[in-house]
């Protein structure tokens, strides 16, 4: 079981959390006009990487605040979570 | 009976406390402190079961949790329990087990047969034979195997015992309650870190209890009870013996099952039988040991052919002998203990030493004490079928491919050394890969992935002296790390015989013209020709030799096995061992009860249950519960003799007729709430909400990316920034989430903040032609009117006194209301509806009329809102927005979706107007049709239309918007029914929905 730094929280389990998807992937914007394939992209096209990875995990036994999560595919290693807005290089 | 094999005096077992106990139905008596093995040697029994394959007969190979023979099925206060180890059961009074595996006694078993006919049962013997036919399968082949193999039976009945979960957190983790476990937790405790030191066994010490070693002039087992009382006595310590760390999990989690009562005659009031930790440790030191490892020779499975070391522990805490006549073979000296052991309580052994000229210390005090050691010398076979009577030896060459003339030396138990294991499996669950040490020829821990070290032999460090400082270092060190502390406590002194090297030879030779069965894994009884084969036949990877032939994989998962496969697949490879690998290890290291996992988690506790305030009245007044989510909800209410189907069509008729009342707390509900909210509103919904005027309630569809619909339900408009949203009850906590991700992740620029408040109002939707009648009643100052409160208004009043909140929406297409009041007066307002409502015939209705309610008026639901159909699908078009953007939006515009023929809601009906149709029956064009018969559509709500008296179902069918009409046959082959139908408007009341509006 994971032990996940919530930005707000602190550490906690990962039973608390709940796992959200890629944290790069972007929303086209209202009223923007896309094409299916950026359209098709954002919908169901996700990158499966080998290694680090941002991605989003939601604090629902918590805070109930989204955040980032930067996290080893591998290994599991977790090496930083961030609020929404602050930005992991 | 005498317990002819125990010896008086010797050993830690209490001789006051004489304990009884059954084996295959016959008493005997041990002691208190015994386990089920010790007793049962003790008593001279040495046959316990049967091997798995050949149904060879077992006895017993070591003292712990490495062994792979004595299985036994338990009988313990009523319940059973399979696959228990007798080598760790402990004896309570009262004990029973029996033999496994064998049929129809231990003595005579029928299976034996297959030992006889054993080519026939090779490496892949199950895969080879039991392939075809394949419709052999499922009737001969898979019954046959079962009866065949496994061992013991479960349980049929429920179990009655509790087990209990527990989190802890710590400093430092110990595993294990050796030297290295003993000195790492004590230096680390000194030193201020929280710690758990976790010993698997009953007595603490490991290694120590039957070691000669000293330390800080005492004895080594006087050294471990002296550290483990202090360490009993500090606040920031816990030590739990009978507690196996089985699994290191990501991120420092491990488990460890501590077994409270197993060795008990019955579980104690208010304590569990096991208790299952989950432990977040910061540091862990790995103190698991090392296992022994045997020498392969003929017929080395028979009983009586026990670990060296096994032998030595039940001679020195259980006071127990093996045998009386033993012969020692080893390839290095920690046999000699064993032999000296042996020699000491007047029992002569013969020793074979597979080295030709080694010198040490332990070796030179055996020669002095007489003991007949021959060097360079190999047991070839045991001889004898339940028990060892005889062994075959000779002289062996220096390059161990020569054997001499075959001598036969009479024994009774062979004590077996090959060298040692380290104990690994908890440093490789880690994630840390291994690395083959040469110089004792096992595997032990690469560089630590997790914050974690391996200590003592579990390291490949034999040595005490050497041991006891990296120990008692490494707990300094991390406790420094951790507490910041710096209290360093001095390393005591030690003193234990130095050894010579052990010899790398691991396998005797088949003399010439001799076909003697060689194990490697005892439990499966895998074979060297079984390897030989699988390697013959192409198997390269090690992991594929362990499936093809089983090596390594039974209950005891080849903790004396796997080394010597690995061995024997490199030496006919001509590789070196770390080239050809290990197979995975992985948790749990031993097995673990079911139970012990499952913990409290069990029945009603599976999950939480969650009621309405109106719950008791509901109980009161014979309603049957059915579990919506975690929701309990009334069903219908039971009067006289009705069933389910009587009972909700009398509710639903009353509803059409008169008036009900039906319980809709376990609606989700969410304030919505800031500047933003309409805007919000407006993105999440596909129709439009910018202009809904404060006091009204609108209908929402919202999507997902995808354009699937997500949710449904009314939203109200209750002030200027602040929404009460609904939800379906089974998608509320996902709807929560999806708008936090929105306003956090998407859109955070919107100002609006979502919170659940399900739980603050209890809601009663009171519907009925009678309705407006009752609620004048029950809001006397209130304006109800038509023109007033209008279909979905929305108004603020009270009842009796008590705030309540009044929506006009209907789920059941008649004129109905929803009142809200908070949680506390949810029982109040349910009694005074029914109260204020009895001159209106009022009657309560579960979600069975509900149900029949709002599928006969064609309001989708769960059922149609399945997480496969679009707004279209379930004719909710006409609210998708042609001017606005929603979530969602852009998928709805997909070729799939804009289909001609695209699929839709339609009512169905049984031309009989008598037969049920089954939900999930499909639909087809011709009943007689050659399979696949192909689906239009399927069958997703059945009722019983109380309007029109008979059946009615929604489906979802493949272009229905021009199907009406249409006669088509509803097919289950579930419930073996065709049934001809006609396709009708899924509106099968009050199509212009004038009733709600009335
Ligand atoms: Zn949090």
């Amino acid at each position: 079981m994971l032990y996940i730094k919530c930005p707000y929280c602190g550490m906690r389990s990962q039973n608390e959390f709940a796992y959200g998807g890629d944290a790069n992937v972007k929303r086209p914007e209202l009223n923007e006009e896309v094409s299916d394939k950026i359209w098709d992209e954002f919908v169901y096209l996700r990158k499966s990487p080998r290694g680090k990875h941002i991605e989003l995990w939601h604090h629902i036994s918590g805070c109930r605040q989204w955040f980032k999560v930067q996290r080893d595919t591998t290994t599991h290693e977790i090496f930083r979570t961030a609020a929404i807005n602050e930005d992991i290089k | 009976m005498s317990q002819e094999y125990r010896l008086d005096k010797v050993g830690l077992v209490n001789r006051d406390k004489k304990i009884s106990f059954k084996f295959n139905g016959k008493k005997y008596f041990g002691y208190e402190g015994d386990t089920l093995a010790s007793a049962l040697i003790a008593n001279g029994v040495h046959l316990v079961g049967r091997s798995f394959k050949y149904h060879r007969p077992r006895g017993f190979f070591g003292a712990g949790v490495d062994e792979p023979y004595a299985i036994v099925q338990l009988y313990r206060n009523g319940e059973t329990d399979p696959n228990c180890r007798a080598t760790e059961q402990e004896l309570f009074e009262g004990l029973e087990a029996k033999s496994v595996n064998c049929w129809p006694s231990v003595n005579f078993d029928i299976g034996a047969i297959n030992n006889f006919l054993n080519i026939f049962l090779p490496a892949g013997f199950y895969y080879k034979t039991f392939m075809w036919p394949r419709s052999f399968w499922y009737r001969i082949y898979e019954p046959f195997i079962r009866k065949a193999a496994g061992f013991g039976s479960a349980s049929k009945k429920h179990d009655k015992e509790r087990y209990e979960h527990k989190y802890e957190y710590c400093d430092l983790l110990v595993t294990g309650s050796g030297p290295s476990g003993l000195a790492s937790a004590y230096s680390a405790a000194k030193n201020g870190a929280k710690v758990i030191l976790a010993e698997d066994k009953p007595r603490f010490g490991g290694s120590l209890l039957t070691s000669e070693a000293n330390i800080g002039n005492q004895s080594g087992k006087e050294w471990a009870e002296k550290i483990i009382s202090e360490l009993q006595e500090m606040p920031n310590v816990t030590v739990k013996n009978r507690s196996q760390v089985f699994g290191y999990y990501d991120h420092n989690m491990l488990v460890m099952s501590e077994r409270i009562s197993d060795h008990l005659p019955e579980t104690k009031k208010f304590t569990p039988k096991q208790r299952l930790w989950y432990i977040r440790a910061k540091e862990v030191a790995i103190s698991s040991g090392s296992i022994e490892r045997p020498i392969v020779f003929g017929n080395n499975d028979t009983p009586g052919v026990v670990l060296s070391s096994a032998a030595k522990e039940y001679l020195k805490v259980y006071g127990v002998l093996v045998g009386k006549k033993p012969l020692i073979f080893t390839n290095n000296d920690s046999a000699y203990e064993t032999a000296i052991e042996f020699k000491k309580n007047g029992i002569t052994p013969v020793v074979l030493d597979s080295r030709s000229n080694p010198d040490s210390e332990i070796i030179s005090e055996a020669v002095s004490m007489d003991i007949d050691i021959r060097f360079s010398h190999v047991v070839v076979a045991a001889k004898g079928y339940k028990k060892v009577k005889k062994a075959e030896i000779t002289k062996i060459s220096e390059d161990k491919n020569e054997l001499g003339k075959i001598e036969n030396i009479n024994c009774d138990c062979i004590c077996v050394s090959g060298f040692w294991t380290p104990t690994i499996h908890l440093s490789s669950q880690s994630g840390n890969k291994t690395k083959f040490d040469e110089k004792i020829d096992a595997f032990i821990p690469g560089k630590s992935k997790q914050n974690e070290t391996t200590l003592g032999s579990a390291n490949g460090v034999f040595n005490l002296e050497d041991t006891l400082k990296t120990s008692f270092e490494a707990g300094y060190e991390i406790s420094k790390k951790i507490t910041k502390n710096d209290n360093k406590i001095s390393i005591p002194q030690s003193y234990e015989k130095k050894q010579s090297k052990h010899d790398k030879f691991w396998c005797v030779p088949l003399p010439k013209n001799k076909k003697y069965k060689r194990f490697l894994d005892f439990q499966n009884d895998v074979s060297v020709t079984d390897i030989e084969l699988a390697l013959r036949e192409g198997y390269r990877s090690i992991e594929h030799v362990k499936r093809y032939t089983t090596l390594g994989m039974a209950t005891d998962q080849g903790k004396t096995s796997n080394l010597n496969g690995l061995q024997l697949v490199s030496s006919i490879e001509n590789k070196v061992v770390p080239s050809v690998g290990h197979t995975t290890f992985r948790p749990p290291y031993t097995p673990v009860c079911i139970g012990a996992i499952v913990g409290r988690e069990i029945g009603k506790h599976s999950k939480p249950t969650r009621k309405s305030p109106m719950h008791s009245w509901h109980e009161k007044n014979n309603a049957v519960f059915v579990d919506a989510g975690v929701w309990l909800r009334p069903r219908y209410y039971k009067r006289g003799n009705e069933n389910l189907f009587l009972a909700s069509k009398r509710e639903a008729e009353n509803v059409r007729k008169n008036v009900g009342v039906c319980d809709v707390t376990t609606l989700g509900k969410i304030d919505v709430k800031g500047p933003d909210a309409a805007e919000f509103l407006n993105r999440v919904y596909t129709n439009a909400w910018l202009k809904l005027p404060i006091g009204k309630a609108r209908y929402g569809v919202m999507l997902r990316e995808d354009g699937i619909v997500m949710d449904d339900g009314t939203t109200t408009r209750i002030s200027e920034n602040h929404y009460h949203m609904t939800t379906t009850t089974a998608q509320a906590a996902n709807v929560l989430s999806h708008l936090e991700y929105y306003l956090q992740v998407v859109w955070p620029k919107l100002n609006v903040n979502v919170v659940s408040t399900t739980e603050q109002w209890a809601g009663a939707a009171i519907a009925g032609p009678k309705s407006r009648l009752l609620m004048q009643k029950l809001f006397k100052d209130l304006d109800v009117s038509n023109e007033s409160l209008p279909f979905m208004g929305y108004v603020e009043s009270n009842l009796s006194g008590v705030p309540a909140r009044i929506f006009r929406i209907s789920f059941s297409g008649e004129l109905a209301y929803e009142v809200n009041v908070e949680s506390d007066n949810g029982n109040f307002m349910w009694e005074k509806i029914m109260e204020a409502g009895q001159e209106f015939q009022i009657q309560p209705y579960g979600t069975e009329a509900l149900s029949t309610l709002r599928i006969e008026m064609g309001h989708v639901a769960g059922s149609e809102l399945d997480g496969r159909t679009i707004p279209y699908d379930n004719g909710l078009d006409g609210l998708v927005s042609k001017k606005k953007d929603f979530i969602g939006k852009r998928s709805l515009i997909r070729k799939a979706f804009t289909a001609k023929d695209r699929q839709r809601v339609v009512g169905v009906v049984p031309l009989d107007k008598k037969t049920s149709i089954p939900e999930g029956s499909h639909l087809v064009k011709d009943a007689k049709a050659k399979l696949p018969n192909p689906k239009l559509g399927h069958i997703s709500a059945s009722c019983w239309s109380v309007e029109h008296n008979n059946p009615f179902s929604l489906a979802i069918l493949k272009d229905g918007k021009n199907m009406i009409g249409q006669k088509l046959f509803a097919m289950s082959p579930l419930k073996n029914k065709t049934i001809p139908v006609e396709i009708v408007s899924s509106h099968y009341v009050d199509p212009k929905g004038e009733r709600v509006r009335s």
